[in-house]
Parts: structure tokens; C-alpha cells; sequence
């Protein structure tokens, strides 16, 4: 009928051969090379721009133990995928269909399957193991790097062994409670005895250095607070509370300005607006974020009391009506 | 006295002559006719699914842009989600497996072919009880409707009961279809079909079935609850009237995971299918194959609250949940390999549906690879709900689903219509498809990465643009190969060249039938004796004729 195809006896096993030694040779050279490509993606990845290639971070000790979990992953998935790829793709070419050919008639091969089976478990058993060494660093908040007063904690006392959701050390922590509503965050500041309570909007602003705890809520649909740079989304679930936490690295402040500035939006679909449900983190020095803190508590103050005053007028109105 | 033919086929005689005209259609009740109409509905369907994501990109495509509205961008982003998954990918191989289930197991019809033609005509008033909702307002919550979001309270509009009865009427379709497939699977098979010689395709129609039947009973229920929250005054859901807004998402991903699994089981079918016959090697690993579809299919039932790793949850359920996961690479992993190791050393030519095949595995391995990173919770939180996941379950769910709807269909058409399908177009479909999709979702990932959220109707953050600008130009040209890919099937329908009963040379009993097969499908079921009867029967019939069953595939034989 057509010429490509020979007079072979395609349904015979005869045609079964050893793999070729050109197919073998080529093969050892791919595995050579595979490795230095890793390597150099190893190198390369990090170097590059953080937000083509990996998750963001900037210090925040939950942010950057992400990061080494993401690159650990990255590797393994990229040695799997160029093996994998190649080989799919090395088949396509090597085996296409041509004169004279004819396909070896194989059924399967038990020790391969087993070998292939037990092999992509066991990385999975690896990636496992490293995930829960890396655990407590993404989810147990790490001590303040300053202490009440605002002075560096000498960096020694840092890593305690965490096994606890409570950061050990001296150093103290901030508690701010967010709440989420369509569209826009609420953030309530710990009470200080003898200061008035402090709330702001949209902005969160923090001091550097200092290890905040997040206690995520949400009053109407669910929402999921997210800073990229400062590790990951915790879902505001309409009664919940959800934990999370970060800690702005002590020297984040770039030079020559006063703040540092974090953005990151509303990652759960909210209604409408959602798109427009922003929020930042700005981390300011000890000492400044203070003054910001009392300089809010009589803004608060006073626009209370203007608005009780005005209560009152509009009140005092109607009576008069 | 009847010439043994030079191919196998057989003609069927004595049988009334099959019915025409429109009212055959709306009565039918032959499971190719109800196979065929699933098949157009869903082509419907998924282009309109197709212009829907198209104007999600057109917004996109630029920052601070206005071509939609806040509004409109959440109807839209609803409707392309809810179509293609609740109106696309279940129902076409729903529409696959009426066509050529039985014919694969030697069956002249379904068990219920009444009940059959039942499931396709609720399949299709669900599609428009969907769409009845343009007239008024469609549903805005998600395809997922996460409460309370979705009560009335948020979104008051009607749109949402809309979708509330889409998805009930399609899920009753697909139970019984489900219901009806496992009954002529498990009795209605050739003789001598044992488990272990049933084509890869039936077995993930099989485990398909029963999945159907466990996920999308627990959402019809879940649904339901959301309908008396929203009309009947119940609080399941609402947490201020001490009901659960997590409830929902526990129910809601209790189907929504298997329904992963679904979507992608039958096209793993389709994939090992495709591949032996055009590398003209048997499947490496049958019983590893079907063993795998089985335990992909159980796990998949155990990984629901991976969907749901950023919500309240201690840190003993992440645990389990990211191991599960974990565990289902494996099984899946095998599948890869076995497909792989299919093709080595066989003689592949490079046709069509072996190419969509290829491309699709390449595709899902990626989105297999990105399933890895999203299973490590910690590194979830930085992922989750962000353009990587968006990249990672288009890979997956197209990567796999959408490369073998489009692989089977070029595959399957000359036994549907008798007709080929044009090589040439096809090649230019596949290379702008495989081009388009990576362009539209592999950049997704980095988007993702950088911080984008999902589901954001606008966004002002300039490192944004250029990944959005080019994954628009990537959807424009998947667009563009499907318009191709709807041209050849339009082209063919009427113009292309004669199949004839077998022109892939294929393994499975379908292609023993003329093309397109006569009402009752087989005048004689041939006894089956091994995977690949269709070999059995050349081999046969070179044996007894001393014809060599050689030919090209593809190249279609005209008969005299």
C-alpha cells in the first residue's frame, strides 16, 4: 500500500533490540549536563528579579523561610521537569516513525514501575522532612529585634528554639487586630494604660524591628489580609480569627528616607470593589512610630468629640423643629 | 456470497433504515446522536466560555482599565468559570463516553438509553438556566460562590438562584449519566472483555462515574443550603445568626477537588488512548495505568482542604492535607512515566491528535510540578488565590482536559462522521494552541509571584502591565487556533476526504464499525482477547486472506 512502511512483521517481538550505545552515549552526556544547568539556575534565580522568579520578601523572617522553601522546591521541580520534558520530547524526534523502523512490542516492566513509584515518593518524603524544619520559622512569630524602649536586642538571643506560637527573648511584641470589611481594613492598636485607643485605617503603621501579631477578622464577607513582602495572606473569615504575624528587619528604612513602605491588597474576592481593597505597612523608627501613635490618639480625640458635638447640634436641631 | 473484505468491517444489514430530519434529533435516543449533541452543545459552550475569558483579557490587557465595569468583570469572570467547568469539560466527555463507550466494549447501546437522552436534555436547560440570567442579572460571587459573599445580603440578584439551578440540573445530569455508564460498563462489555483487557479510556470513564456520583450528590446538597439561606430563612451559613461561612468551603471543595479529578481523569484516557495507537507500541504499564486512575481517584477525595490552606485551621489539618496531596503526585507521576515510556522506542508518527496528546502531557507535567509548591502550605500562603494558582489549574485543567477534548476530537471525528479532518489545518491549530496557552498562563506565574492577586478587575501596579499585556496576546492567539480548529470541523463535516471503518489503525474495538456506525453499532460482537482487539482481528485477517494489514495511518482508504 504505502511505501513507509516495510514488509517488517510489526506484530512479532523479534524486532525488540538492546538500546542503541548511540542513544546510551547521548544520554550520559544529557545527565551531565543537567546537573551544571541546576547549578546555574541555583546561582541565577535569586540574583534575578524577585518578582519574576520567586515569592517577595524583604526580611521578614516568615517571608524569607517561604523563600527557601519556594527555591528548594524550584530545584527539585526543575531537575523533574527537564528530565522529565527531555525525555518526552527526546522520544518524539529519536522514535519518529521512518523507514525500516519498527516499534518494540513492550508491555510494561515491573521494576521500573516499582523503581519510578518509590523514587517520586521518596522526594516527596524529603520535601516533607524540610518543609516541617522550615515550619516554625514561617509560623511561630521570631522575638522583637528591639525592646520596649525601642534599643536593638543584641542579635544573639534571635533564634530561640521556637516550638511555641509565643516568641521567646526579651523582646516585646504588638498585637493589632485587623479587620477586614468591603473595601477597606481597620486596624485596632493595642490599649496602653493612660493613652487613648488607637485605630487607623488602610495604613498600618508599625515600628522596625518590632514583632507585630495579627489577629485577622473580617465583619461582613470574608477578605484575606496579604503584604507579599511580609509573608503570607491570612483569610479574614466573618467569625474567625485567623494568627499570622511579621517583623520588619531593624535597618529596612532605606537610606536617606524616614519610612519604609509595604504594599499588598485585599486577596479574596470580596464584591465589586475588591480590586480596590488596598492596604499598606509602613514600618517607621522606634521613636517616630511614638509620636505617630499620640498624635493619632488626639486626632481620634478630637474627631470624636466633634462628632459627638455635632451629634449633639443635629440633635438639639430636631428638638427645635 | 459475501468477499471477506481486504479491512475489517462489517455492514450491517436488516436494520430499519435509520431516522432523519430534525425530530430525529429531539427524540433520539442512540447514544452516538445524544453523544453528538452533548459534543455541539459543549462547542457552543466553550466558545462562548472562550469570548468571556477573551474580554477578562481585554480588560486586563492595560492597567486602570475601563472596558468593564467593577460589576460586569465579576459577571464575567462568574460565567467563564462556572461554563467551563460545569458546561464544558464534565459534559464533554460525557459526550465522548455516550459515543464511544459502548462501542469500545462491544455494546450496541447504553443500559438506559431513555434515561440517557434524559441527562443530555437537563445537561442543556442547566446551560441555559445559566445563561437565562443575562436577561436579567447574572450570578458575581465566583464559580466557587463562597458565602457570605454569595447570600443575599451581598448579592441580592437572582443571578445567583440562576446558578444555583444550573448547577443542580447539570449535577442530575451527571449523575445519572454517571449512573448509566457504570451500568454498561460493568454489564453490557464484548465477550471475553475482562477487567483487565476494558480500554484505558472505559476505565477512566468508569472511575470517572463514580467520582461524579460521590462529589456532585455533596454539592447538589450544598447548594441546596444555600438556597434556603438565601430564601428560606435558614443560617447555615450565616455566621451572625450562628451559622458557618467555612462550612460552605469545607462542602464546597468536599466536591469541588474530585471534580478536579473529573475533568482530568478522562482525558488521561484520552492520552493513552491516543498514544499507543500512533506510536504503534502497546501501552507501557496497563494494569499500572488503570491501578493509578483507581488511586488518584481515592486520594482525590482526601485533599479537599488544600484549596483552603490560608483560612483558620491548625496546623495539624494543614499537615494532613499537604501530605495527601503529596501522595497524589505519585500515582500521577506514574501515569507521566508510563506515557512516556509508551512512546519510547515505538515508530510515532506525528499526526494530530498524537501531537494535542503530547502537547497536553507536556502542559500538565508543568502544571503537575506547580501542584507541588501549592501543596506546601507554608509556601501556599505566599501563592494562594494569586495569578500562579489561576497558571496552575489552567495547566492542569487545560493543559490535560482542553489538549485532549481537541486530541479526541480530531481523533474520534472520521468515526463520528465518516469524514477526516484536515492534517494541515489541524498542525497549524495545534502549534498556535500550544504557542497561545503558554504565553497566556506561563507568565501568569510570575504575576502571581510579584503579587497579584485573582479575580481584581483593575490594577495600577506598572510591573503588572507587561505580564498581563503578553498573557492577552497569548489568549488572542488560542483564539485564534480554536477559530482554525472550528473551521476544519465545519470544513470536514461536508468536505473531507472518506475515512473509512479504520483510518488510525487503531486498538480498540470502535473502529470494527463502519464510520459513522450503523444504529446498532455491531451485526456480531467479535470475541475480545486482548487489550488491543483491533490487532487480533487484522492479524486474523492477514492469516486468513494473506492480505498484509499494512497501511499509512491517516492517509483515508476510499472504498470501491
Amino acid at each position: 500500500m504505502s511505501g513507509l512502511f516495510p514488509a517488517a512483521r510489526p506484530y512479532t517481538a523479534d524486532a525488540v533490540a538492546a538500546v542503541p550505545t548511540k542513544t546510551r552515549r547521548r544520554l550520559r552526556r544529557l545527565a551531565a549536563v543537567l546537573p551544571a544547568v541546576v547549578l546555574g539556575a541555583l546561582v541565577l534565580a535569586p540574583a534575578a528579579s524577585a518578582g519574576w522568579f520567586l515569592p517577595e520578601s524583604d526580611g521578614s523572617p516568615n517571608a524569607d523561610a517561604i523563600r527557601t522553601l519556594y527555591i528548594l522546591i524550584a530545584l527539585i521541580g526543575l531537575v523533574i521537569f527537564i528530565g522529565v520534558e527531555g525525555l518526552l520530547i527526546y522520544s518524539l524526534f529519536k522514535f519518529r516513525a521512518r523507514k525500516g523502523r519498527v516499534a518494540a512490542q513492550i508491555h510494561g516492566n515491573t521494576q521500573l514501575e516499582i523503581g519510578w513509584t518509590v523514587g517520586a515518593a521518596a522526594i516527596l518524603i524529603f520535601l516533607t522532612v524540610f518543609t516541617f524544619l522550615l515550619l516554625d520559622d514561617v509560623k511561630n512569630p521570631a522575638p522583637s529585634q528591639i525592646d520596649a524602649q525601642g534599643n536593638p536586642i543584641a542579635a544573639s538571643n534571635l533564634y530561640a528554639a521556637t516550638d511555641q506560637p509565643a516568641p521567646e527573648g526579651d523582646g516585646p511584641t504588638m498585637n493589632i487586630r485587623v479587620v477586614g470589611q468591603q473595601y477597606s481594613w481597620t486596624f485596632y492598636y493595642p490599649d496602653v494604660e493612660g493613652q487613648e485607643r488607637v485605630y487607623a485605617y488602610n495604613d498600618m503603621y508599625v515600628p522596625v524591628g518590632m514583632t507585630v501579631t495579627l489577629d485577622v477578622q473580617a465583619t461582613d464577607v470574608a477578605h484575606s489580609w496579604w503584604i507579599p513582602e511580609l509573608g503570607g495572606k491570612a483569610d479574614a473569615v466573618p467569625g474567625y480569627t485567623n494568627k499570622t504575624w511579621f517583623r520588619i528587619p531593624l535597618d529596612a528604612i532605606p537610606e536617606g528616607e524616614d519610612r519604609v513602605v509595604y504594599e499588598g491588597q485585599c486577596a479574596e474576592l470580596c464584591g465589586r470593589n475588591h480590586a480596590d481593597m488596598l492596604a499598606r505597612v509602613i514600618g517607621l523608627p522606634f521613636d517616630e512610630w511614638q509620636a505617630w501613635r499620640e498624635r493619632k490618639a488626639e486626632d481620634l480625640k478630637t474627631a470624636e468629640e466633634e462628632a459627638a458635638q455635632r451629634r449633639e447640634e443635629l440633635q438639639s436641631e430636631e428638638e427645635g423643629r | 456470497m459475501a468477499v471477506i473484505p481486504a479491512r475489517p468491517q462489517i455492514t450491517a444489514h436488516e436494520v430499519a433504515r435509520p431516522p432523519r430530519g430534525w425530530m430525529s434529533w429531539l427524540t433520539t435516543t442512540d447514544h452516538k446522536k445524544i453523544g453528538i449533541l452533548y459534543l455541539a452543545t459543549v462547542l457552543v459552550f466553550f466558545v462562548i466560555g472562550g469570548v468571556e475569558a477573551l474580554l477578562m483579557r481585554i480588560q486586563l490587557g492595560a492597567p486602570e482599565n475601563t472596558f468593564l465595569t467593577p460589576e460586569k468583570y465579576n459577571e464575567i469572570m462568574t460565567l467563564h468559570g462556572t461554563t467551563m467547568i460545569f458546561l464544558v469539560v464534565v459534559p464533554v466527555w460525557a459526550g465522548f463516553a455516550n459515543y464511544f463507550l459502548p462501542l469500545m466494549i462491544g455494546a450496541r447501546d447504553v443500559a438506559f438509553p431513555r434515561l440517557n437522552a434524559w441527562s443530555y436534555w437537563m445537561f442543556l436547560f442547566g446551560g441555559l438556566s445559566l445563561y437565562g440570567s443575562l436577561f436579567f442579572q447574572p450570578p458575581e460571587a465566583g464559580w466557587t460562590s463562597y458565602v457570605p459573599l454569595s447570600l443575599k445580603e451581598f448579592t441580592p440578584s437572582n443571578g445567583q438562584e440562576a446558578w444555583i439551578y444550573m448547577v443542580h440540573l447539570t449535577g442530575l445530569s451527571s449523575i445519572l449519566g454517571a449512573i448509566n455508564f457504570i451500568a454498561t460498563i460493568h454489564n453490557m462489555r464484548a465477550p471475553g472483555m475482562g477487567w483487565g483487557r476494558m480500554p484505558l479510556f472505559v476505565w477512566t470513564i468508569l472511575i470517572y462515574a463514580y467520582l461524579i456520583i460521590l462529589a456532585l450528590t455533596s454539592l447538589a446538597a450544598t447548594v441546596t443550603m444555600l438556597l434556603l439561606d438565601r430564601n428560606f430563612g435558614t443560617e447555615f451559613f450565616d455566621p451572625t445568626e450562628g451559622g458557618s461561612a467555612l462550612l460552605w468551603q469545607h462542602l464546597f471543595w468536599f466536591f469541588g477537588h474530585p471534580e478536579v479529578y473529573i475533568l482530568v481523569l478522562p482525558a488521561f484516557g484520552v492520552f493513552s488512548e491516543i498514544l499507543p495507537v500512533f506510536a504503534r507500541k502497546p501501552i507501557f504499564g496497563y494494569k499500572a495505568i488503570a491501578a493509578a486512575t483507581a488511586g488518584i481517584a481515592f486520594l482525590g477525595m482526601l485533599v479537599w482542604a488544600h484549596h483552603m490552606f490560608t483560612t483558620p485551621m491548625s496546623t495539624v489539618v494543614l499537615a494532613f492535607f499537604m501530605l495527601s496531596s503529596f501522595l497524589i503526585a505519585v500515582p500521577t507521576g506514574v501515569k507521566i512515566f508510563n506515557w512516556v515510556a509508551t512512546l519510547w522506542r515505538g515508530t510515532i508518527e506525528w499526526r494530530v491528535p498524537l501531537l494535542f496528546c503530547v502537547g497536553g502531557i507536556a502542559t500538565f507535567l508543568m502544571g503537575g510540578i506547580t501542584g507541588i509548591f501549592l501543596a506546601v502550605f507554608p509556601v501556599d500562603w505566599q501563592l494562594h488565590d494569586t495569578y500562579f494558582v489561576v497558571a496552575h489549574f489552567h495547566y492542569t485543567a487545560f493543559g490535560a482536559s482542553a489538549f485532549a477534548m481537541v486530541a479526541a476530537l480530531y481523533y474520534w471525528f472520521p468515526k463520528m462522521t465518516g469524514r477526516m479532518m484536515s492534517e494541515g489545518l489541524g498542525r497549524v491549530s495545534f502549534v498556535l494552541f500550544f504557542i497561545g496557552f503558554h504565553l497566556t498562563f506561563l507568565i501568569q506565574h510570575s504575576a502571581g509571584l510579584d503579587g497579584m492577586p485573582r479575580r481584581i478587575y483593575e490594577y495600577s501596579n506598572e510591573d503588572w502591565t507587561i505580564m498581563n499585556l503578553i498573557s492577552t496576546i497569548g489568549a488572542f492567539t488560542l483564539a485564534l487556533s480554536v477559530l482554525l480548529t472550528v473551521i476544519n470541523v465545519v470544513r470536514a463535516v461536508k468536505k473531507g476526504p472518506i475515512a473509512g471503518p479504520d483510518p488510525w489503525k487503531g486498538n480498540t474495538l470502535e473502529w470494527f464499525t463502519p464510520s459513522p456506525p450503523p444504529e446498532n453499532n455491531f451485526d456480531l460482537v467479535p470475541r475480545v482477547r486482548s487489550v488491543e482487539p483491533m490487532k487480533d482481528i487484522r492479524r486474523q485477517i492477514e492469516r486468513q486472506t494473506g492480505v498484509p494489514q499494512r497501511f499509512e495511518a491517516g492517509k483515508p482508504m476510499v472504498r470501491a
